[in-house]
């Protein structure tokens, strides 16, 4: 079996995420093969060929690639994907994006979010906002998988493999990029981030959300926010954390101000330990806290920040 | 331009759901169910978009069996001009459905198609982009905006660093994030006006697709359990604690 994983990466850096998607890889077994498809992505090739378990990277480097658009990646991955007989990426955007546009040109169904490898033919995933489990048996040929990261603990970073370029040029010419808007941050990554904070409604406005900020910092932490915080508008939607934003599962998540709707819950209901502060006792977010305070977050916040 | 808007009958996003006592699936029966909010955030996107003079018509499409028509009335009364139901009773994998709607996109011909980014029962997140490779279309995926020019489309989309504006050629598939829009409520009048619109039914084992399943689904479990925490007094006591019982901070 030969299993070809899809690289995470921003052109200059190679998401630790992978990392994790090749331990799901390496749990199905077999040889892997990372795929860096980018433009003037040779610094992620070389991170790439780093990664522990991976035997190969395919480095297919064109202007095609540059923003991974799904019509393009789609079709380049399809091409390459008769040597494999697992597919993989992380499910985060990208591959959320393009995988199922590969499973679809391969006709074969996909197998979304894995937390958990059973065999190489069956997999667990999270169903209803992570209210149940779902053990899952594909029946097709070809596995095409998207994996929760946040199920996997990464590998290390002491390979060395081969690296190979990829002269295939697949670009369906129906979609361009336009521009983005991306979010500056000098905190950690949400979905990396070994503590996370959180703000929700009780913060009130954007404004209060400063008073994270203190404590971020001291704590090495990254900020989330809840949808009604993100709906509000005090924070922009990539803080977003919950069954439709990003899923984290930090070693400490601190939840101020946020009630705990069913959507929140399963975006962080794997954290190691879950601290709670609101002034509401009857919360649900203090149904999953290892540690709740019923309290004012304008009084709790600060004296935290202080005692820090 | 015509508008497809394929929506999903799933458990209300309100219901805790509940793992059957012989793991075999969740337990649906007498459970509150209704239009996935994902759809309804798509329905209300074609709606806006014929109410700008865009859209000539707007299609709301669903497969299940007759109880989906629930939802289909839900659309038509939301703005829907007319409704399809697929009739099947099979629960059908994202590759069947896509396959489906397929067969529904070239007998319509719509210039958009707009679904929602993932059913909350399965949370798969796959029929927008399968559809889109099966019929050669470009995709934009977890939109919060959308705006046609022309014989394009612009789609902002709601990426992990933030956002991304993309331009498709049209026809083409667009997938609906929760920030694209604030679905309206449907009037009593809309809803008694809806009853009128025309549903279509027709039988999914009249496309002459081949719907075997291609997942198994072995088992169904709860989630583990967390275990009781407990309430502390003051800060001071919730870091002494963080530092020392749970020792996640130094």
């Amino acid at each position: 079996m030969s299993i070809l994983v899809f690289a995470e990466h921003d052109n200059s850096e190679l998401k630790s995420d992978t990392l994790k998607t090749v331990a799901a890889a390496q749990a199905i077994g077999g040889d892997i093969h990372l795929l860096v498809a980018g433009h003037n992505c040779q610094a992620v090739a070389e991170a790439a060929s780093k990664v522990n378990g991976v035997s190969k990277v395919l480095v297919a480097d064109n202007a095609a690639y540059e923003h991974q658009l799904a019509e393009n990646v789609s079709l380049l991955v399809t091409e390459l994907a008769a040597d494999y007989s697992h597919i993989l990426a992380t499910a985060l955007t990208t591959g959320k994006n393009f995988m199922p546009r590969v499973a679809a040109l391969l006709d074969v169904a996909q197998i979304s979010d894995i937390i958990a490898v059973e065999s190489s033919d069956t997999f667990v995933r999270p169903i209803y906002a992570g209210n149940a489990i779902a053990t899952v048996q594909s029946l097709d040929s070809k596995k095409v998988i998207t994996v929760r990261s946040t199920g996997f603990d990464a590998v290390a970073t002491d390979g060395n493999a081969e690296i190979v370029a990829v002269d295939k040029v697949t670009d369906a010419g129906i979609s361009s990029h336009v521009n983005d808007e991306l979010s500056v941050s000098e905190r950690p990554d949400l979905g990396a981030a070994s503590i996370v904070i959180s703000g929700g409604r009780g913060m009130q406005n954007g404004e209060n959300f400063k008073l994270l900020e203190g404590i971020a910092d001291k704590l090495g932490a990254a900020i989330g926010a809840s949808r009604a915080a993100v709906d509000a508008g005090f924070v922009p939607n990539d803080m977003q954390v919950g069954q439709t934003g990003k899923i984290v599962a930090p070693d400490l998540y601190i939840a101020v101000g946020i009630s705990g709707a069913i959507q929140h819950l399963a975006g962080m209901k794997d954290s190691k330990v879950i601290v709670a502060i609101n002034k509401d006792a009857e919360a649900p977010i203090f149904q999953v806290a290892d540690y709740g305070l019923v309290a004012d977050l304008f009084d709790a916040l600060p004296e935290l920040e202080s005692k820090l | 331009m015509k508008v497809l808007v394929p929506i999903k009958r799933v458990i209300d996003y309100n219901v805790k759901v509940r793992v059957k006592a012989d793991n075999s699936n969740v337990d649906l029966a007498n459970v509150k169910m209704a239009i996935n909010p994902f759809c309804e955030i798509a329905v209300e996107e074609a709606v806006r978009l014929k109410e700008a003079g865009i859209a000539t018509e707007v299609i709301a499409v669903s497969i299940g069996n007759k109880s989906c028509q629930e939802q289909l009335r839900t659309a038509l009364a939301l703005g829907a001009d007319r409704a399809i139901q697929i009739e099947t009773d099979e629960n059908l994998d994202s590759i069947n459905v896509a396959k489906l709607l397929q067969k529904i996109v070239e007998e319509e011909q719509p210039q958009l198609v707009i679904l929602g980014k993932q059913s909350i029962d399965s949370d798969n997140n796959q029929t927008g982009q399968m559809l889109a490779a099966l019929t050669g279309m470009a995709q934009g995926t977890f939109a919060s905006a959308v705006n046609v020019d022309g014989d394009k489309v612009n789609v902002t989309r709601e990426v992990d660093s933030g956002l991304q504006t993309i331009a498709l050629t049209l026809p083409a598939i667009v997938t609906t994030d929760l920030r694209l829009n604030e679905p309206r409520y449907a009037s009593l009048p809309n809803i008694m006006k809806a009853k009128r619109k025309p549903l279509d039914v027709k039988s999914a084992a009249d496309f002459g697709i081949d719907l075997t399943a291609r997942t198994n689904l072995i088992k169904v479990t709860p989630p583990a359990q967390r275990k009781a925490g407990i309430i502390v007094e003051s800060i001071d006591e919730l870091v002494e604690k963080l530092k020392n019982e749970a020792k996640v901070i130094s």
